[in-house]
């Protein structure tokens, strides 16, 4: 039992106050830490801004702050805060809350950060629910409130016992205590066992939950034409043909675009499709192949700002080796192919900005929607719907901007839709990046080690501080960032999303090389990393130990099946491990990924069920892009717009994903990512093992072997 | 614009459009029926899939004009209260993630379970292998349509 203060200074943590009908409000700020917060009394009561509300007949209202974007935090975190209350799951209702930045400070989807951030803040939010129902109860029985106990929404002297319903009015004239206990996590009985999905139910039968489904009396449509290439700008359009389809009732002109404006989506969509514009050139028109070039170059360079770690003497390590291995890795720009496209509501008027969509940052959102329209963020209000996925897409409200802009011109209530090759072609991109990697060894030990990275504005494109850093005592980090007038930004996992690819095959060729196993080789550089780390590192050598051997036990690295090839490959990112065997069989003379096995260390598991997912789709998401991915620019022009031209993995091409969590009874971190990073590189050395070919280049399929 | 009567999730439904507006956005913005689900406009996701006479078709192809006599079943006509087989089955596999494509997968799953009640796993794979699903929900929609046939 943990003992953990709810005050903090200057707000208070936690506040009651009475409902209009009855029951009790708890008001909780999300986002600061209570303990470190804990160090003086507080001096005035703060706002109700998150709250949990008992309803006279025992009924939990629990709300969620974070964006649902199919990462399950709406199930999973109202659970933590359910457990912590000591109240029957069935007896909870989750609502998502809006955007309200007093209240809540990290209402973010993103980074995989939303249990590990939240956590303690969730728990003790139960938990100081939980502790108001027992000290209510002790003033009704007259008792001490130390003899008293709850289980499932009921307070318990003996045999006698209260519910938290009868206890809820009268709980809101007792004092929030000032130190609550917090359950220990042996003692769980929510978290660690699956709930179902709270959308559930709305999602199989076809409600309305996303921003896309979305309505407001009186909304129009808009359907916008951006410029077709980066580097590009609007010269002049012509809208006759446009204005004279069915439902189409206005066109205006913002900004560099063309905004259709409509009855209905299909009438905007064809509105847009009708419009003649002008193009103009405004930058440089960039291509692939110049990129490449680029990039190339990079990799050959070192300069005092390149460098980003430099442990022991590398040129050394180099000269008085018994061999050495180089090898490039390439990966192309990627779109986030998010399935519900891009799609947002405003309703501007001089009162105020209603937003409303599926957005992962509200609250950065409303800061830039005010500064477009000049309006104090008080009176812009954002509404969050669930998400059909983000992948980092959704981290940045282009679309959410032009809409209010569109808004602010038309002054409706106006719903702005992507068609599917606005979404593909608008931007935001994964960066391409390539990256060279060297390694010396002698006396089968890596001696040294160095890494260069070049990507497409993606800051530093290595982690220079992660494994295999601390384990190999010569060894230097550097990377190299190319500018582009293409927009690029956060893809699931981002920079190691094919660092992780790169590295990981990278470690197999050398293991090959040096005639090691490839995970004995990956322990002996954990080992020195953990008992003796070269200089400081940023992830726990033990904790990938876990992984590496439990992922190599359960997918039988050892002792292979017959016919199969396996593949190795291990990776830590978002505070999570994740170790990961590809199996490949040749199938008609092709070579097949037929199961992979994973092992997970991600600290407590909140939803266990919901955890397989994620876990799963990471991994399907990281063979997918590794197999298919292929995006390419020519004069600008991206060169796939739909799902013609750009291939997503399908059920037939996923193979059996088998998890498998580390006991843990540490705090959780995140699971949104870090499955998908190790997965390409599992693939490439369990190929390579089948077919003698190795991989350095995404797309898999379009390199030299034959995948089926 | 033409007007259409439409028998839909077997209620008649009199709608007017232009001849090539896909059933989608008819079910979608004329019909307040928000669970078919627009990813792609040229067939290739399957996230918009819905019953013709019992057959899964992708809505985004489907002009209203085409539809005649034709009856419509979109993920709303389903079921009575949402407790279809591949409903149920939806539930106890947590199949979802960001839910998305998944009122296409059960219409989809639907179709092939009316035509082939007990299909191997190869059958379900190639019957579900047209719907995307971005979030690689695969291996749970493959279990969920397993789970289903079974029941």
């Amino acid at each position: 039992m943990t003992l953990i203060k709810t005050k903090v200074d200057r707000r208070s943590f936690l506040k009651t106050s009475a409902l209009a009908g009855g029951g009790l409000v708890i008001g909780f700020t999300w986002g600061c830490d209570p303990i470190e917060a804990a160090k003086a009394p507080p001096k005035e009561w703060f706002d109700i801004n998150a709250f949990l509300t008992i309803a006279d007949n025992g009924t939990v209202t629990i709300m969620s702050p974070n964006p649902e974007i199919g990462q399950n935090v709406k199930t999973s975190m109202p659970m933590v805060v359910a457990e912590e209350l000591d109240v029957a799951w069935d007896d909870v209702v989750v609502k998502q809350a809006p955007l309200n930045a007093d209240a809540f400070s990290r209402q973010v989807a993103g980074g995989s950060q939303s249990i590990r951030s939240s956590w303690k803040i969730l728990r003790t939010a139960g938990a100081a629910g939980r502790q108001l129902m027992i000290q209510t109860a002790a003033k009704e029985w007259e008792v001490d409130a130390a003899q008293l106990t709850t289980k499932e929404g009921y307070v318990y002297n003996g045999r006698k016992k209260l519910s938290y319903g009868e206890l809820a009015s009268k709980a809101v004239i007792t004092e929030i205590p000032e130190e609550v206990a917090l359950k220990d996590p042996k003692d769980f009985t929510i978290i660690g066992n699956s709930k179902t999905n709270v959308d559930m139910k709305d999602i199989i039968t076809g409600k309305p939950l996303f921003g896309v489904d979305y309505t407001a009396p009186g909304m129009v449509y808009a359907a916008a034409l951006r410029p077709p290439a980066f580097g590009t700008k609007l010269k002049s359009f012509d809208d006759s043909e446009t204005r004279k389809v069915t439902g189409v009732t206005d066109v205006v002109q913002f900004g560099n675009k063309i905004a259709v404006i409509g009855s209905n989506t299909w009438a905007v969509f064809k509105g847009k499709k009708s419009l003649k514009a002008e193009w103009e050139k405004d930058g440089k028109l960039e291509n692939t192949t110049n990129h490449d070039r680029e990039l190339r170059r990079l990799l050959d360079q070192s300069n005092s700002n390149s460098v980003k770690r430099n442990d022991g003497n590398v040129k050394t390590a180099f000269a008085q080796a018994e061999g050495t291995l180089e090898r490039t890795y390439e990966a192309p720009f990627l779109p986030h192919n998010t399935l519900e496209p891009m799609n947002f509501f405003a309703h501007v008027t001089d009162e105020k900005v209603e937003l409303a969509g599926p957005i992962q940052t509200p609250q950065w959102t409303q800061s830039r929607v005010s500064q477009l329209l000049e309006r104090p963020t008080s009176e812009i209000h954002i509404e969050m719907t669930r998400m059909g996925g983000g992948f980092g897409r959704r981290l940045y409200g282009d679309f959410a901007d032009e809409v209010a802009e569109i808004s602010d011109k038309i002054r409706k209530p106006v719903k702005l839709m992507f068609t599917r090759e606005d979404d593909m072609t608008a931007g935001t991109f994964r960066p391409a990046s390539k990256y060279k990697f060297r390694a010396a060894y002698k006396d089968g030990k890596v001696t040294g080690y160095h890494l260069t990275g070049a990507g497409i504005q993606m800051g530093n494109s290595t982690k220079e501080n992660w494994f295999p850093a601390g384990g190999i005592e010569n060894y230097k980090v550097e990377s190299h960032n190319l500018r582009s007038n293409i927009t690029t930004g956060a893809w699931r996992a981002p920079v190691t999303n094919f660092l992780a690819v790169a590295e990981q095959s990278f470690f197999d060729e050398l293991a090959s090389e040096m005639g090691v196993d490839a995970v004995q080789m990956r322990l002996d550089i954990l080992e020195r990393a953990k008992n003796n780390p070269v200089s400081e590192i940023d992830y726990e050598p033990e904790k990938m130990i876990g992984v590496v051997k439990l992922a190599a036990e359960k997918g039988n690295w050892s002792n292979p099946e017959p016919g199969v090839s396996k593949g190795f490959s291990c990776y830590y990112s978002h505070n999570t491990y994740v170790a990961e065997v590809a199996d490949v069989q040749t199938v008609d003379g092709e070579q097949r990924i037929t199961n992979m096995t994973v092992a997970v260390d991600c600290g407590i598991v909140i939803n266990p069920e919901a955890a397989i997912n994620l876990v799963q789709g990471g991994v399907v998401d990281g063979l997918g892009h590794a197999l298919y991915g292929d995006f390419s620019f020519v004069d600008g022009t991206p060169q796939a717009a739909n799902f013609d031209k750009f291939r997503l993995i399908r059920t037939k091409e996923a193979p059996n994903v088998d998890v498998h969590f580390v006991k843990s009874y540490n705090d959780p971190t995140g699971l949104g990512e870090p499955s998908l990073p190790p997965a390409g590189g599992a693939l490439a050395n369990a190929l390579a093992k089948a077919s003698g070919r190795r991989i350095y280049k995404i797309p898999f399929t379009k390199q030299d072997i034959s995948i089926g | 614009m033409a007007s259409y009567t439409l028998k839909i999730n077997g209620q008649q439904k009199t709608v007017e459009a232009d001849s090539d507006t896909p059933m989608l956005w008819v079910l979608r913005d004329e019909l307040e029926l928000k669970g078919t689900k627009f990813g792609c406009g040229i067939g290739q996701c399957g996230a918009c899939t819905v019953h013709l006479d019992g057959n899964a078709v992708r809505s985004c192809q489907l002009p209203v004009s085409a539809i005649g006599e034709n009856e419509i079943t979109t993920i709303e006509g389903l079921s009575e209260d949402g407790d279809h087989p591949l409903q149920q089955a939806w539930t106890e596999h947590d199949v979802p993630q960001c839910g998305y494509c998944q009122a296409g997968q059960i219409m989809n799953a639907a179709a092939l379970l009316k035509r082939n009640p007990n299909p191997s796993d190869q059958e379900i794979a190639d019957a579900t292998h047209g719907n995307l699903c971005r979030c690689g929900t695969y291996n749970k929609i493959r279990a969920a349509v397993a789970t289903a046939a079974k029941s």
